[in-house]
């Protein structure tokens, strides 16, 4: 305990928000040692915002459990953000350090933004777990571990080269609680005649209700859960069941363990879910279909991290929607390509590799001018790089990856949340503006989740494309001289037949020119079409205070991240500006505006400045200060906070 | 909704002239082009079928047989190299109710847009593929194809390719398509007569066209369609006909030692009831693969429909599916969805 209040009163003297983290530790520790006044179980102890990361092998149920908590936080009423983070492998070896499978929730009485830098509690169920969580944990924060594991075979297995992983990784004075997770759900289910790999299963369920005590969750949730998935397994139901509450009692009746609340936050009234970003991208195009009254096709090939978009939207058939699982990522564009072109709303998901393939494709849509959402959920690259990682290095491919002049509409998602409206978005964009859109989201976006506001549907406004339902028709007539936008022929009326093609076309009538004066006229006129829409989309918000001396900009899903930074940083006293940038290409109009303002900006972006070089090109004189991350992981707030520390004090 | 399109409500049956499915385009292939022949049989299909010019999609790669879709009046989509089948597949599945017809060549669909061919056959997406093979690469003047023979000097053979070609029929029944066919781009009639075929059959119909290329590959085509030795080089099949062709109608096929064997009727005691009947609908591929693979100058060359297997389409599939999961589901908007689950209400 001494060196933990030591190594806190060091901290102190840095920074505001630091001691109220080392502080909250070591409350929690105080708690600890105090272990004998059972009186202080029944007072839970408040606290503002808890970080937990649940460690395991990939086959140990961490996901699952982690879901179900941040779950039950969200019920409770608490904000909550989650991240998991599992190998690339389906089944990596076991007890090895690449086959942790982790899962982080932040949940608080105030927004939380982000699943949180670092875990105030950490669940260990083997050695592996434990090396690979250090690195992610508040110092001196409180550690359970299931002691069954942590077996010589397995301290070996996990690298430790000592019988004392705690010394070996700096630990000791961590609040370590050794549970023997594994025999005390074998002896809570001894009674129900389950094989051993059955009764080993469970034992996720034994940490839940462990962790349900610690955050005073009640169980219901939980077991309602069982029931409807394990529906006509009762020897399932009882055995989760038993294995739950035998970890709940365990740590109520546990010295080691304490109870702690963390009361709910104040969040917009409403009914809310909780969601993923890929889910909600799929869910965001179902309504943007609906919206403009079309059928949604989805061409696509499976692609991690985007994968599960196809997924989604393949279970919507009750929606009509058209999914088709194409032979290679070039098939899924051009069958997308091909549904625009009959009049529907179409779309393709892929990550990094396969925008690669797609680009010859996205070109066509460039020049035919037919409405297509390209979703790019962005991992580690180049080449297959890290699959299942975030960054956000994939910016300068969308937004130039294609052969001649072929400017399309490039848009971010900022939040797994936000994923549905800007799917919405993008289709608006595409439809009305009748141009391919790629939409940028990561890793981080896909898979991690937020709670979700249902919107009323009806609140949102209709998408109107251009289609034209008779003749005469003109394909690359502007019929909306403002949009400078191509009028979109429904298929199958009598007079309405025209060609489309990759070639060269006449200004007008479509047909083949090779005529200099009209290619150029033709390029000018697809560019002028896009920038455009700038006349269509909200002009960029600052947030923050708008008269700080410095300006922090950031693009996509280092949002959450960002704004966290930001009101940490104004609680230690120390004013920002901050920007968040959704719509890529075009900027807002009023973008240089604010670049000028600020007698210093810092661009943060999870790739080599990309989005600063960028601003550079169309901004000339504008140069701001990059901080860059390429490690396959979101920002930290901390390192944000840090950095913006450092430069004030230059 | 729940209608199930066939061919027979796919259109109402209109009265145009062939010319009528011409666009205001000049037609520029070269002068003697075996492109112009296979042009002039497609227009004369639709006009005979009666098909409405709105609800006919000609959608096609690159190439010279590409520029297809520019000299019609219909909806047409000159796509980009090798994705046709990809883009007509989407197409399709997109827009039930419309006649597609894929326009592509030796190399746009067996080379760099061979995968999505095979494919295309695997789902059975109901579209006609016109596959113009001319044994050459032609718009880029001159480079060997997937088709050209082994040994063929070309513009990057210069010493003759070291490469096995594909035959078209092969990897068609290589891929379970349901149908194929084979025809020759000067045969006006009797190519009417195989896309006619190919548009009335349910499923992926590949024609290949044997096309001769003036320019590149004059007369690649010669050995079989030459006007003096063709009937002994060709044989044309009809589904429960015998397969009888020759000079004098007298020579036909029967199987032996199970391969197919060259027979003449009269000699050695075989008569017309010996020929093998071709059944283009029995769904063993066994016969069609040896039909289809027939080379001068052991066989004679297969023409017309050599297999047209019925079985369910992925379009009428994808209908139906829609349809059932309609009805059984809870979830009827997308509003249902976002309010299913688990949800929950702060005040």
């Amino acid at each position: 305990m001494g060196k933990i209040c030591k190594f806190a009163l060091e901290i102190n003297k840095q920074s505001f928000v630091i001691k109220k983290i080392v502080i909250l530790q070591t409350d929690i520790n105080h708690l600890f040692e105090k272990n004998n006044k059972m009186d202080e179980k029944h007072k839970p102890t408040e606290l503002e915002d808890v970080v937990i990361r649940f460690a395991g092998d990939s086959g140990d149920g961490m996901q699952l459990i982690g879901t179900l908590f941040s779950d039950a936080s969200a019920h409770y009423g608490n904000d909550i953000a989650t991240f998991p983070d599992y190998p690339a492998e389906i089944r990596a070896p076991q007890g090895t350090v690449g086959g942790v499978s982790g899962f982080t929730v932040h949940f608080g009485h105030t927004e939380v933004n982000t699943p949180g830098d670092y875990a105030d509690l950490l669940v260990a169920m083997n050695p592996a777990s434990l090396k690979a969580s250090v690195k992610y944990l508040k110092p001196g924060t409180t550690i359970i571990i299931d002691i069954d594991a942590f077996t010589d075979k397995n301290l070996k297995k996990a690298g430790y080269k000592t019988s004392d992983p705690f010394k070996e990784d700096g630990l000791e004075d961590y609040n370590i609680i050794p549970v023997k997770i594994t025999s005390l759900t074998r002896e809570a289910l001894k009674d129900l005649n389950l094989d051993n790999k059955a009764v080993t299963r469970s034992k996720n369920m034994f940490v839940l209700g462990m962790v349900d005590f610690m955050f005073s969750r009640p169980l219901d949730y939980t077991i309602q859960f069982f029931e409807k998935k394990f529906a006509g397994k009762p020897i399932i139901i009882e055995a989760n069941e038993k294995a739950l509450k035998a970890g709940f009692n365990f740590a109520e009746s546990s010295h080691a363990i304490f109870s702690f609340k963390v009361a709910p936050a104040k969040i917009e009234s409403g009914r809310y879910r909780n969601i993923n970003g890929n889910t909600a991208t799929a869910w965001g195009f179902l309504t943007a279909a609906q919206k403009a009254g079309l059928e949604l096709f989805c061409g696509s090939y499976p692609i991690t991290p985007a994968t599960d978009i196809l997924q989604e939207l393949s279970k919507r058939r009750d929606l009509g929607v058209k999914t088709f699982q194409a032979e290679d990522e070039i098939a899924g564009i051009s069958t997308s390509i091909g549904a625009s072109f009959a009049g529907d709303l179409a779309i393709t998901t892929t990550s990094g590799p396969g925008l690669a393939l797609k680009t010859e494709a996205a070109g066509l849509a460039v020049i035919t001018e037919l409405p297509l959402v390209i979703v790019d959920v962005q991992r580690g690259g180049p080449s297959t790089g890290l699959p299942t990682k975030t960054e956000q290095g994939d910016l300068f491919q969308a937004l130039y990856g294609r052969n001649g002049e072929s400017s399309l509409a490039v848009i971010a998602a900022l939040g797994p949340a936000d994923a549905f409206h800007t799917a919405i978005e993008a289709s608006r964009i595409a439809l009305e503006h009748m141009t391919p859109v790629i939409m940028l989201t990561d890793s981080y976006i896909a898979n991690g989740t937020q709670p979700f506001r249902i919107p009323d549907l009806d609140t949102i406004p209709e998408i109107k494309p251009p289609i034209v339902t008779e003749p005469p028709y003109q394909p690359y007539e502007r019929i909306d001289k403002e949009k400078m936008i191509r009028g979109w022929a429904k298929v199958g009326i009598p007079g309405l037949q025209h060609r489309l093609g990759s070639l060269e076309k006449m200004a007008v009538t479509g047909t083949v020119s090779y005529v200099p004066e009209n290619h150029e006229r033709m390029v000018k006129e697809r560019q002028a079409k896009v920038d455009a829409i700038a006349n269509d989309i909200p002009e960029q918000k600052v947030e923050g205070n708008h008269d700080a001396e410095i300006l922090i900009i950031g693009w996509g899903s280092t949002y959450g991240h960002i704004r966290r930074a930001a009101n940490q940083l104004k609680r230690e006293g120390i004013d920002v500006a901050y920007t968040q940038f959704k719509y890529i290409n075009p900027l807002p109009k009023n973008t240089g505006e604010i670049l000028k303002k600020y007698k210093q900006s810092v661009v943060f972006e999870l790739n080599m400045g990309q989005f600063a070089n960028y601003l550079r090109m169309k901004y000339p004189g504008f140069d701001p200060l990059q901080y860059n991350k390429v490690q396959g992981l979101p920002f930290t707030v901390q390192e944000i906070v840090d950095h913006i520390k450092s430069l004030l004090k230059k | 909704m729940a209608t199930t399109i066939t061919k027979e409500n796919l259109y109402k049956k209109v009265n145009l002239k062939p010319t009528e499915y011409k666009s205001d385009q000049e037609v520029r292939w070269c002068p003697g082009c075996g492109d112009h022949a296979i042009y002039n049989a497609i227009l004369k299909t639709w006009s005979e079928l009666g098909i409405p010019k709105e609800k006919i999609a000609v959608i096609s790669g690159i190439g010279c047989s590409s520029r297809f879709p520019y000299y019609v009046d219909v909806y047409g989509f000159h796509t980009i190299h090798g994705r046709a089948g990809a883009i007509s597949s989407g197409f399709k599945t997109a827009r039930p109710d419309m006649s597609v017809w894929q326009i592509t060549g030796d190399g746009d669909g067996l080379a760099i847009g061979g995968n999505h061919l095979i494919h295309e056959c695997r789902r059975n997406i109901d579209l006609n593929i016109i596959l113009f093979n001319n044994e050459i690469y032609g718009l880029t003047k001159g480079q060997y194809s997937p088709t050209s023979r082994f040994g063929q000097i070309t513009k990057t053979s210069p010493y003759g390719t070291i490469e096995r070609p594909f035959n078209v029929g092969q990897l068609v029944l290589g891929a379970n398509g349901s149908f194929f066919a084979r025809t020759i781009d000067a045969y006006i009639k009797e190519s009417v007569e195989v896309y006619k075929a190919a548009e009335y059959h349910k499923g992926t119909s590949v024609v290949e066209v044997l096309q001769n290329c003036v320019i590149y590959n004059n007369g690649a085509h010669a050995e079989i369609t030459n006007k003096e030795t063709r009937k002994e080089r060709q044989i044309w099949l009809k589904h429960g006909e015998p397969m009888i062709f020759g000079e004098n109608n007298d020579k036909g096929l029967i199987l032996e030692n199970e391969r197919l064997k060259v027979v003449k009727i009269g000699e050695n005691g075989i008569t017309e009831k010996d020929i093998l009947v071709h059944d283009a609908k029995t769904d063993n591929l066994g016969l069609h693969l040896m039909l289809a693979t027939m080379s001068y100058p052991e066989y004679p060359i297969a023409m017309g429909v050599i297999r047209d297997v019925s079985r369910p389409t992925y379009d009428e599939l994808m209908e139906k599916q829609i349809d059932e999961i309609r009805q059984k589901s809870k979830i009827k908007t997308v509003q249902d969805l976002l309010n299913s689950g688990n949800t929950w209400e702060i005040k």
